[in-house]
């Protein structure tokens, strides 16, 4: 706010999303800040259930229109409002500017359209003025990009292999130049000879076209390898956000990212036995009223469990956990 | 039965050989594979989807059943053995199952799943003393009593996978395939269900094929690895041998393919492999990776290298290696 002739590409400001059945309420997201410079990459790790998906659809406003609800919080994607827009600048907005890469390049592929279609449909939405012949050329150069041939744009889903799919569900979402591409674990269904192309397909692409990237990920692996920045994310907090630098080199860090670091078997040194964290991710109908990761947590103290902790902040690096924040040192 | 001496193996296939007929020709899932597992020993089984690894894990429990090959359990040929003895035989041999949502039945109870195979065996002679030992191996496995009268569906994916632990514990047996046992799960979750088959391990001297595509889980795990490609075995030596000095063109790349949660090596270089498996249907002679290999030469589409041991017990079939 103090910024005056500066406004970040998108900021997510103290967002709130639930759930919301007659049974029960499933509080999603809880409180999320962050911001995104164009031309960077940031990524958005936790486990099953922490909010991850939630926060990317939040972003194209794609959230189930009868129980999803953003209740606090305001969304800025290049200065404007995404709670203000209407239909039609939604619309102009998906695909558009902001595209999304979804998980399951085998489900979100649609099997009854050729390729070129289905990546032809985008660009004919986003440019009514092309004709046939511009569309089609639009198409050819996205599958080049992406390392398809030309030749395969009139084939069917059934006819490519996994990894040619999720090319495809990548040209797509580069076909009308967005400004932002949310990847929402783009390699996890596929083998790691093919991930390894598909990530660095993604890294060229990223620095030849500069396009801002949201890469969301369980597996810190390709953090390390493809983002500028980081927030890890547990029961719908962002309890760690830094650079790659602060979370992979840093010294001081919250506990559950030392848990997430713990679990992984590191292929330099084989141990005995690996350190998990013990327990489950918390009811994200009934959350701990204090720190939500306090139950599972090896230095949890009293006040863990009561209060909800600030924010230690060094530099860009953000730690959500009373270890570092002064009121602890205080109550120790 | 315990007598066993460590020298021979406990499993042992040899040329074992699945070909599928579908009706675009003959698949050939597993192509002409030898291994050997020790008791105690786990061996890994690594590649990527549709290398024929599962295959091969059902096809040594014989829940498929071999094209040709010879496999032998604690010295006995069992390849063509009577459905009855099998049956017997499976109580010494069994597995533990990827998915952990497709697995069990979601109609029973947490305690019927686990006494299940004790009914079909009559392992014991009263409902009591099944229960008793259910009650056990939920104690063994991690699984809180409370849950007995849970049904899968209250569970989560980690809880789950302790059930099918237990299940495929209850027979007692020596050898057990793990079949991706943890692929589904979470990192914090999957560390706990490894660090739990590697204390049953210890506790009960157990022997395992583990099947993964993760390369840092089979380090982790096993005492020796198996690098599968379409069907055929490319590589296989001691786990720390295969990651300290990877031979075949296709090991190297499936090893450099990793991220490494580490930023320091962001800039590595990586050999990356062009291209994707191709298919195991009517596969051409040569070497199967040949397509891919960054450095063919006009032989490798010609024959197929064999298996040869370049130092002791690590084996490449590779035509470099010559």
């Amino acid at each position: 706010m103090s910024e005056v002739n500066h406004t970040p590409f998108l900021e997510v400001k103290d967002l709130r999303i639930i759930y919301k059945t007659d049974l029960e309420t499933v509080y999603a997201v809880n409180g999320i800040s962050f911001k995104l410079e164009k031309g960077q990459t940031l990524g958005l790790v936790g486990e099953t259930g922490a909010g991850k998906t939630t926060t990317a659809l939040s972003l194209l406003r794609l959230l189930p229109e009868r129980t999803g609800k953003v209740v606090d919080g305001t969304i800025t994607i290049e200065g404007q409002d995404l709670a203000t827009m209407d239909d039609e600048a939604l619309r102009q907005m998906r695909g558009g500017q902001i595209a999304m890469i979804f998980q399951d390049p085998m489900t979100s592929l649609n099997p009854v359209m050729t390729v070129a279609d289905q990546i032809g449909e985008s660009i004919m939405i986003h440019n009514p003025e092309f004709n046939k012949e511009q569309i089609l050329g639009r198409v050819k150069e996205v599958l080049n990009l992406v390392g398809i041939a030309e030749n395969r744009a009139s084939d069917y889903p059934h006819q490519f292999s996994g990894g040619m799919k999720q090319r495809v569900v990548i040209a797509m979402a580069l076909a009308c130049n967005p400004h932002l591409i949310i990847a929402d674990e783009p390699t996890t269904a596929l083998d790691v000879t093919i991930q390894a192309q598909v990530i660095s397909m993604m890294r060229n692409l990223r620095d030849t076209l500069g396009t801002a990237m949201i890469m969301i990920t369980h597996d810190l692996g390709i953090v390390a390898q493809t983002c500028d920045n980081v927030a890890i994310m547990y029961a719908g907090e962002l309890i760690e956000v830094g650079t790659a630098e602060d979370i992979f080199c840093a010294e001081k860090h919250h506990p559950y990212t030392v848990g997430l670091f713990g679990s992984i078997p590191n292929l330099n040194v084989k141990v005995d036995r690996l350190s998990p964290i013990p327990g489950l991710m918390p009811d994200p109908t009934n959350l701990p009223e204090g720190c939500p990761f306090a139950p599972r947590c090896n230095k949890c103290m009293p006040i863990c469990e009561k209060q909800k902790p600030g924010v230690y902040q060094d530099g860009e690096h953000q730690i959500r956990c009373h270890l570092f924040t002064g009121a602890a040192k205080g109550g120790q | 039965m315990a007598e066993l001496k460590t020298a021979a193996p406990l499993m042992e296939a040899r040329n074992l050989t699945k070909i599928f007929n579908v009706s675009r020709g003959m698949l050939h899932a597993v192509d002409g594979v030898d291994f050997k597992i020790y008791p105690g020993q786990t061996l890994g089984v690594v590649g990527e989807s549709g290398c024929g690894k599962s295959t091969l894990g059902n096809t040594i429990l014989r829940l498929t059943e071999p094209t040709s090959g010879e496999m032998y359990f604690e010295g006995k040929e069992y390849s063509k053995v009577g459905k009855r003895e099998m049956r017997e035989m499976r109580k010494d041999m069994q597995m533990i199952f990827q998915d952990p949502y497709s697995s069990i039945d979601p109609r029973m109870c947490v305690a019927d799943i686990i006494a299940e195979y004790m009914i079909i065996n009559r392992t014991y002679k009263t409902k009591r003393e099944i229960y008793a030992q259910v009650e056990k191996l939920m104690d063994t496995v991690g699984l809180a009593k409370r849950l007995a009268e849970a049904y899968p569906h209250e569970l989560d994916g980690g809880r789950r996978q302790r059930i099918g632990v237990a299940r495929a514990l209850s027979l007692n047996p020596k050898f057990i395939v793990c079949d991706e046992p943890v692929s589904a799960l979470d990192v914090s979750i999957q560390a706990q269900i490894l660090n739990l088959l590697m204390d049953l391990q210890d506790e009960y001297k157990l022997t395992y094929m583990f099947i993964t595509h993760n390369l840092s889980v089979v380090k982790q795990i096993s005492s020796d690895i198996m690098v599968m490609y379409l069907g055929k075995c490319v590589e296989r030596a001691t786990s720390d041998e295969l990651f300290a000095n990877p031979r075949h063109p296709y090991t190297k790349a499936l090893l450099s393919a990793i991220p490494v949660p580490d930023i320091s090596m962001r800039n590595k270089e990586i050999h990356l492999i062009q291209g994707e498996v191709t298919s195991p249907i009517n596969p051409k002679p040569g070497c199967r990776f040949a397509a891919r290999c960054p450095m063919a030469r006009p032989e490798c589409s010609q024959e197929s290298p064999p298996l040869r041991e370049v130092s002791p017990n690590h084996f490449v079939a590779c035509h470099l290696e010559e």
